[in-house]
């Protein structure tokens, strides 16, 4: 199957998709503000025209890219690029300050490779399995795992469990307007001809991410420039490779971040960034003797790790997206909507009816890690230039990319109209510290929610008590009780890492 | 050069942290002596980008003075985030200074290259009300 998947995957077209699918992932990855989630979604409506494999191809490689490119920024400039960064920046920083920028991003950029490279062939094995399970799972069991989503989305990430919650309804709201598919009533469409085949999730996605970032960005635009650190050449005559000692220190943290990345990633408990803070929390508790005392002055194994963590992390998100069709991250969310626009249903039947559109996509991240740790060491002069776009020159191409594609979408100009009101609310949201990808995430997941929620209902003849009859969903709903135990700990073990670079940047950019 | 009388004058220069600026610095040095006119160094950004190749940041100035400080010449050294064109922060302090001559880096380019890009060597060149010397690196 996987091997059916390398031959479609490594067509010389193909090919080419996964490295335009890296190389603007890089790019999106390296910018402060811009993630990969925004890029899909901006790039949704120009891939309509594509195929579904071609199309997925790009996301995966934007998505793996984006994960690379963060730690470009966080080393060298100490502003992490994306939210799955931040740790990087805490030791990456200090090592590329003290010269040894190149050895910082080399651990960086193979230990990406390297958990990415795993946690792909965790993705292979575990995916069928996976699958053999869920095709059992009933609508109750189904409604269990989205309460999962909804929950660790909206309320264990970010700071504020209220905001986190407040985003969500949004966006489950959002999500219902349109007719109602059980029995054709139009719901919350206020009369407006426009509304009734609801909003597309797309301009949600676009005017939050992209037009709303644009605002914001636009509001407070005088902030750095930022100093560039080195590679590290400046005092010898090369860049001071990684040497014997740093790939010795740093080998187990890649395979250790490996292990906690992945089944985070995997179960819906926060993507990539939760999984950094441990792998570093984990690296700093384990580090002995001198290298114990290196931590805070540029520990090797605090990129190490992490960053392994982060790569792994993005992998496993795949996993219940492919074998569940339930998205645990903003960016996995829009892929899950790629997805449904080619008229394809991610869920357990997923593999047997699209097998090699999946097998294609698990190849393709094969190809592009091993792209991805070719292109990003010699191309790091590359990346800092693109830093040096002016914003207002970056983000009015940005807002004419997202005002075309919306418009694109139908040939409606109402549709570029529903695109800045949601953008100016989405400039509010990040104002007053609201997350957005709860938001998104509701909004896409908020109908399948519905139709399986019914669909338990239905069989059950409206017997609430229905949705906890299963011992699938018992573990499911205790999981998630332990869950919430759990990331208590983790926030305030975050918080306090968090506020370290924070301080930095703070600094640096006065 | 200290026989000659200090002019009283003021020389502006347009200071970027790369071999050009440094060209243009030896130069406005160089240009200072001879006038014994007080040089005054303008280093500006607009804060529009993440990453600007021209603002000075710690070692660059501390470069910047440690050889305006072995010159021996009077100077100044104005680092600021200004909300205009590097080129109207040189001229707008060339002319408070009522300037003798302005000091800047200028970049090889072909006529289709200049045509593309403006630049604020072009504008400084084209603006200034007093004479302007455009170092080549």
């Amino acid at each position: 199957m996987l091997m059916e998947g390398f031959a479609t995957a490594a067509q010389p077209i193909y090919l080419l998709y996964a490295l335009f699918g890296v190389f603007i992932g890089t790019a999106v990855g390296v910018l402060p503000g811009i993630g990969p989630a925004m890029t899909v979604a901006l790039l949704m409506p120009i891939t309509y025209s594509l195929e579904p494999t071609a199309a997925m191809i790009v996301f995966a490689g934007i998505y793996y890219g984006g994960m690379y490119g963060g730690s470009t920024t966080s080393i060298l400039l100490n502003t992490p690029g994306e939210s799955a960064s931040i740790v990087t920046a805490l030791e990456g920083n200090k090592m590329a300050k003290a010269g040894r920028g190149a050895a910082a991003l080399a651990t960086a950029a193979i230990g990406s490779f390297v958990a990415g490279t795993i946690a792909t062939v965790l993705l292979t094995f575990l995916a069928p399995v996976i699958v053999d399970f869920a095709i059992n799972l009933g609508p109750v069991d189904f409604v269990a795992l989205m309460v999962v989503a909804f929950l660790t989305i909206g309320a264990l990430l970010g700071s504020s469990v209220l905001r986190g919650m407040a985003s969500l309804a949004l966006g489950l709201f959002i999500g219902l307007i349109g007719v109602d598919d059980t029995t054709a009533q139009q719901r919350y469409t206020f009369g407006f001809a426009g509304f009734t085949d609801g909003i597309d999730v797309v301009l949600v996605a676009v005017g939050l991410f992209a037009v709303g970032e644009a605002l914001y960005v636009a509001a407070r635009m005088r902030k750095g420039p930022i100093e560039v650190m080195g590679m590290g050449t400046s005092s010898g005559n090369s860049a001071k490779w990684m040497t014997k000692d740093d790939w010795k220190r740093s080998w187990k943290p890649w395979l250790r971040g490996t292990f906690i990345g992945f089944p985070i990633g995997t179960v819906p408990a926060g993507g990539a960034d939760v999984s950094t803070f441990l792998s570093y929390a984990a690296e700093r508790k384990l580090a002995k003797g001198e290298n114990k005392k290196q931590f805070g002055r540029g520990a090797i194994e605090g990129v190490a790790g992490p960053e392994a963590a982060n790569n792994a992390a993005a992998a496993g998100v795949l996993v219940p997206l492919l074998t569940l069709g339930i998205p645990t991250t903003a960016t996995a969310a829009m892929m899950l909507t790629a997805f449904q626009r080619y008229q394809i249903q991610p869920g357990p039947l997923l593999m047997e009816t699209n097998g090699a559109l999946v097998w294609a996509l698990i190849a393709s991240l094969y190809i592009g890690n091993l792209m991805l740790l070719v292109l990003n060491l010699p191309l790091v002069g590359l990346w800092v230039k693109i830093l040096q776009i002016p914003r207002p020159y970056l983000y009015a191409g940005i807002l004419v990319f997202g005002a075309l594609g919306a418009y694109s979408l139908n040939f409606a100009l109402m549709d570029v109209g529903i695109l800045l009101v949601i953008g100016v609310l989405g400039f509010f949201m990040r104002q007053y510290g609201y997350p957005v990808a709860p938001m998104v995430v509701a909004m896409i997941l908020g109908p399948m929610f519905e139709v399986q929620l019914r669909r338990g209902l239905q069989i059950s003849q409206n017997d609430v008590s229905a949705l906890v009859s299963t011992p699938f969903t018992w573990v499911v709903y205790g999981a998630l009780v332990l869950m919430f135990a759990a990331s208590f700990f983790i926030k305030r073990a975050q918080k306090k890492m968090e506020a370290l670079p924070v301080e930095s940047i703070a600094e640096e950019a006065k | 050069m200290s026989n000659m009388e200090p002019s009283g004058g003021t020389v502006v220069l347009g200071y970027v942290p790369t071999a050009l600026g440094e060209a243009a610095l030896e130069a406005a040095i160089t240009e200072c002596r001879r006038r014994g006119s007080r040089l005054l160094v303008i280093n500006s950004t607009r804060a529009d980008r993440t990453v600007d190749p021209n603002y000075a940041f710690t070692d660059d100035v501390e470069l910047l003075h440690a050889t305006l400080g072995e010159s021996g010449i009077e100077h100044e050294v104005r680092q600021f985030t200004s909300t205009m064109l590097a080129s109207d922060d040189v001229i707008a302090a060339a002319e408070e200074t009522g300037a003798e001559l302005i000091v800047i880096g200028v970049r090889k380019r072909s006529p289709v290259g200049k045509m593309l890009m403006g630049s604020d060597s072009q504008r400084i060149l084209l603006q200034a009300d007093c004479n302007v010397l455009a170092v080549k690196a």
